[in-house]
């Protein structure tokens, strides 16, 4: 029943207007509900069905690959090799449903925190890693993955999903968008928006939320007083999830279902799913000062990893074979990894200049010349303290190259 | 597979309502407002280019409060001018998602202090996106904002923000100043695959100029001003709603004796180094008159440049005329705020006359 329509004397004598149809209530709040309890599949008489273990079995390797990868990139922080590293150790579960929920002309709109949802949708990792890095911010094209950049700025990467949804849906085009933020993200107006946007629009988007307790220091009691994250879908005229984070299989089937349901023009769904960030926020952070090892001793033992495992072995989904034959696969990948990220990436710092725009303004091109006679006066052999002795020289060289454009300018013009 | 290229590859035209019996263009020359040319360029716009999508508050039935964007989602239905929700941050983050997906999203704001919301979309993610992307992802996106005062609007309604988003690299920042070239840059703007911060000086919105939009007027590339005024004496160097005030203080000018020349930049950014340099040159004295406020404005970052370019040119300080360093005054005060035509006087009697050495005395 809408709110409207629980109205009493909605149809008295008209004392109280009937609203127009374009400004009226319109859904029943009933059906968006989240359920009270997290969605789970694992250790529940709901079983794993075996008719879909391939997709368990897929689901298990990923997420031993999954795990072996944000302990090397989490140890390549310690060597220097990465400028710093958000791990998803212990969120394993949603990263790798997220892509493995999507299909091949889908779109995946990932947070910082999310590079292994990236990787397990098939990027390159070494490229999936150009943030973290630094050699530049995106390392990959994001029209040929269907991966828009890692957003850092908290949620703004949920609007993106909701146009980029919107415009394929306006094309006529199946696609999907899937976005993902987290707890503390949740607070930001940009959630608010994009789930406004999404459901006015029917837009075909998933939001996917982890809620990993924390938002660098602070718990999700000081984000929010809602019942949860996933009831918030009903303010916006969705229906929410909640489900349990750490059960991969049960992630995997609430994310599907959404996207199956924004595939069908059903319009988004709000998915929360709670897990636990085991690690310090980052590899610079200290979670000792907020939060106790006693706290953090029951998420290891609900371990994405650990928990699928059991299972699927106590079902004898899984042989011995084949979990040593995951767990050498994420090694030999761990070992490329680190052998990549040993190499020195290669840098040129007139890329700096040359994609602020579609083509460099006349001042671009000034200061990239400029900064090329800097390291040409760096370059050259023995003479220390080049760069003031080069100045002449400098001008010299902008002047013309300056000329040279100006020359290309009426060329265009012309 | 459809993806995201196919659409991006803006050839691909499907056929739309817009594509039917549009109203033919009365032909010859017609009296024309900046607000209908500026509507006029959206439209063309829109029929020329599928692609091409507005969104904004209040655009679609009511087309817009200043009505530049009437008729448009009569003529080209709700999908192609869109009353969105009412969030700015929204507006544009939905739009950078589909300029991602290859359109090319108009976005009007309703005013220019009602942008501030938005404003960490622009300056994180518009402005940026291609540079993070080493050119993978451009943002073709228009961004509309009816800015400045003189029409007596109350608080929040008469901002003139063009700084905030000159100091943003990665955005071009254009302003036009004649009916002529609020149809041309406008056009200019959407056709661009950067994202463009297209202001609109509301006070010319009624502004009129005889055109021929049978024969669309054409513009210039992006980065070249033009000279409005001729002049021998001294350069007055403006933009926007301040270039009429400007061409009026010359006129006033000549009974003085002086024969000032004025530049009107059309657009901040790219800067047209060139042209403001050529015209300080010949003139050796300039004075840069805008509405904004002066400390850190625009014509902070204009007299550092001709000071740094032609300084052996000049004959004198390059002054400002610009708003007080102030929150825009109220609409009973506004006219003490915005820089007039005694005031541009007064900066050009202080150009030092007499000699450079000497303090400047009034002719
Ligand atoms: C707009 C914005 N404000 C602040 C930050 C700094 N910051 C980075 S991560 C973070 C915590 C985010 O927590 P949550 O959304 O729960 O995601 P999690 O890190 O737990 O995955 C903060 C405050 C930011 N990146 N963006
Ligand atoms: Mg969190």
């Amino acid at each position: 029943m809408t709110v409207l329509e629980q109205t009493p004397g909605r149809d008295d004598s008209g004392a109280r207007p009937t609203p127009t149809a374009a400004w009226r209530p319109r859904t029943d709040p009933a059906a968006l509900l989240p359920d009270e309890t997290p969605f789970r599949l694992l250790g529940t008489s709901a079983r794993l069905d075996k008719e879909r273990k391939e997709l368990w079995r897929e689901l298990y390797r990923r997420l031993v690959h999954g795990r072996r990868y944000n302990q090397q990139a989490t140890a390549l922080t310690k060597q220097g090799r990465l400028a710093v590293y958000p791990s998803s150790t212990g969120q394993e579960a949603c990263e790798v449903a997220a892509a493995l929920a999507l299909s091949e002309q889908d779109w995946l709109f990932p947070s910082y925190r999310d590079t292994l949802a990236a990787v397990a949708r098939g990027l390159d990792p070494v490229q999936a890693l150009t943030l973290l890095r630094g050699d530049w911010h995106t390392g990959y094209d994001p029209r040929e993955t269907r991966v828009a950049p890692l957003s850092t700025p908290l949620a703004t990467q949920l609007p993106h999903a909701v146009g980029l949804a919107h415009a394929a849906r306006l094309r006529g085009d199946d696609v999907v968008a899937l976005a993902m933020v987290g707890d503390g993200g949740t607070s930001e107006g940009d959630f608010h928006e994009a789930l406004n946007f999404a459901a006015v629009w029917k837009a075909p988007v998933v939001f996917l939320v982890q809620n990993n307790g924390f938002a660098i220091s602070v718990p999700l009691a000081k984000q929010t007083a809602a019942p949860s994250i996933a009831h918030k879908a009903v303010g916006y005229g969705m229906p929410g999830r909640l489900v349990d984070g750490n059960d991969a299989p049960a992630v995997h089937q609430v994310l599907a279902e959404a996207v199956e349901r924004a595939r069908s023009g059903g319009g988004p769904t709000l998915v929360e799913a709670l897990t636990y960030r085991v690690e310090a926020h980052t590899n610079a952070d200290d979670a000792t000062r907020y939060r106790s090892d006693d706290e953090v001793a029951p998420w290891r033992e609900h371990d994405p990893v650990r928990v699928l495992e059991r299972e699927l072995r106590q079902r004898r989904l899984l042989t011995d074979a084949e979990a040593e034959e995951a767990a050498a696969d994420a090694e030999r990948m761990a070992a490329r990894l680190r052998d990549r990220m040993n190499a020195e990436p290669l840098l040129d710092p007139r890329d700096l200049f040359a994609h602020v725009y579609a083509e460099p303004t006349t001042q671009l091109r000034e200061q990239d010349a400029m900064l090329r006679a800097e390291l040409a006066a760096e370059d050259e052999p023995g003479e220390p303290g080049a760069a003031g002795h080069d100045h002449q020289h400098d001008q010299q060289h902008e002047r013309e190259h300056q000329h040279e454009h100006q020359h290309q300018d009426q060329e265009r013009a012309a | 597979m459809t993806t995201a290229t196919s659409a991006a590859s803006a050839g691909a035209r499907r056929e739309g309502p817009g594509r039917t019996e549009r109203p033919r263009r009365p032909a010859g020359p017609a009296p024309t407002t900046m607000a209908q040319a500026i509507n006029r360029a959206l439209r063309d716009a829109m029929a020329e280019d599928d692609t091409v999508h507005v969104l904004g508050e209040d655009v679609g039935a009511l087309g817009g409060v200043f009505r530049v964007t009437d008729g448009l989602t009569a003529e080209f239905g709700e999908d192609r001018c869109t009353d969105t929700p009412l969030a700015e941050a929204g507006i544009l983050g939905t739009a950078t998602g589909m300029a991602m997906y290859g359109l090319r999203p108009v976005v009007e704001m309703q005013f220019d202090a009602f942008a501030y919301p938005a404003f960490e979309q622009l300056v994180s993610h518009v402005a940026r996106m291609r540079n993070r992307t080493r050119g993978a992802l451009p943002m073709p996106l228009t961004i509309r904002i009816p800015y400045g005062g003189g029409i007596g609007g109350v608080e929040h309604h008469s901002d003139s923000s063009e700084a905030y988003y000159m100091a943003t690299p990665g955005l071009h920042v254009v302003t036009p100043a004649t009916v002529a070239d609020a149809y041309g840059m406008l056009r200019r703007a959407i056709a661009s695959d950067d994202p463009v911060v297209f202001l609109e000086p509301k006070r010319l919105y009624w502004s009129k100029e005889t055109l021929d939009l049978s024969e669309p007027p054409r513009t210039e590339p992006f980065g070249r001003a033009a000279v409005r005024r001729a002049g021998t004496s001294a350069t007055l160097i403006t933009y926007g709603p301040s270039l009429p005030v400007c061409l009026e203080a010359a006129e006033a000018a000549r009974e003085e004796g002086w024969e000032l020349e004025v530049l009107d930049l059309r657009t901040l950014v790219p800067f047209d180094d060139e042209t403001v340099c050529a015209a300080v040159r010949r003139t050796g004295r300039a004075v840069v008159v805008h509405e904004a406020t002066g400390f850190a404005g625009p014509g902070a970052e204009i007299a550092a440049r001709i000071t740094e370019r032609c300084f052996h040119h000049l004959q004198a300080p390059v002054l400002r005329v610009t708003g007080f360093d102030i929150p825009y005054p109220p609409p009973m005060l506004e006219k003490h705020h915005l820089p007039g035509v005694d005031r541009i006087l007064d900066a050009v009697a202080r150009l030092q006359w007499e000699s450079q050495y000497t303090e400047g005395g009034t002719p």
